[in-house]
């Protein structure tokens, strides 16, 4: 039983994952590329805007060659991805014994969507080499709090009868809202505010085709996996 | 061990079917997520670059 359901998963996982990879090279990858431009002249220039100043350290140490290497990686990378968010979304199928199908695999893949890419990119939002942001250990603790909290108030609002209970599972997804992610004090940048509005608005949209396309092959491929087995 | 069932149904599995296979999907799946998008050694951080941008967690 656990093989088949993992098997399922896998190859759900691997399916949006691949699809996201295509949607990242035609729009997500070029943005990018081009800050990347912004940033190492700022790093140069002695002006780097990040509170990390992780830059130099990187340059040293071992990276994928820019070209077919690069890709490959972000590849191997979106795969490993999709089927670790395919394995979280089994799980959660498991854990409520809710039903994932053809039909109802696009609302599954949405609430993946909100809790995992929507929510935590309203308040950090979808960070574009080079553009300034607060204390990493700091945004990656309110970005898990997020999707802890997200996921909590979601589950209570669809398996929930009570309203008191309905209205907690609200309370919960706005809490890291009213805490508040981490923003840095200085906020200047290099790289042109165009390129970050178009990097927010295209990696939001490839997470929803990327959840989508998860949800809906899960979908068919849990029960997909059911009828073949053992006949 | 293994049961005759010709048609994958949540509500056929028995309750330690489902908490078993969800823990061990949900420690996978966490550990996997964890590796690609939050470890800190650079030479995961600089493989799985592009994807954490392009999956909007904080990256660097």
């Amino acid at each position: 039983m656990i093989m088949r359901v993992l098997l399922a998963a896998i190859i759900a996982g691997l399916l949006a994952g691949t699809i996201a990879s295509a949607f990242q090279m035609w729009r997500v990858t070029p943005l990018i590329l081009a800050a990347e431009v912004y940033e190492n002249k700022g790093d140069t220039a002695g002006t780097q805007t990040g509170a990390q100043a992780s830059a130099p350290e990187e340059a040293q140490s071992w990276a994928p060659e820019d070209g077919i290497e690069r890709t490959v990686y972000t590849l191997l990378t979106n795969s490993v991805m999709g089927v670790g968010f395919a394995f979280i979304l089994a799980a959660v199928v498991m854990f409520t014994g809710r039903a994932i199908t053809l039909r109802n695999g696009v609302l599954w893949g949405l609430a993946g969507f909100v809790t995992f890419s929507l929510a935590p990119a309203a308040g950090l939002a979808p960070d574009l080499p080079g553009i300034p942001a607060a204390d990493l250990m700091a945004r990656q603790v309110w970005w898990a709090g997020t999707v802890a909290a997200t996921a909590g108030g979601i589950a209570l609002i669809a398996l929930q009868d009570r309203m008191a209970l309905k209205a907690l599972g609200v309370a919960l997804i706005a809490a890291p809202h009213v805490i508040g992610a981490p923003h840095p004090a200085n906020i200047d940048s290099a790289v042109p505010a165009v390129l970050a509005a178009g990097f927010a608005a295209n990696t939001l949209a490839m997470m929803a085709l990327f959840w989508i396309v998860l949800g809906v092959a899960m979908g068919w491929s849990l029960n997909r996996a059911g009828t073949r087995a053992e006949t | 061990m293994h049961t005759n069932v010709s048609s994958f149904s949540i509500a056929s599995l028995s309750a330690q079917e489902r908490m078993a296979t969800g823990v061990v999907a949900a420690l996978l799946g966490v550990f996997m997520l964890f590796g690609v998008a939050f470890a800190q050694p650079d030479i995961l951080h600089n493989a799985a670059h592009d994807t954490r941008h392009a999956i909007t967690v904080p990256c660097h």
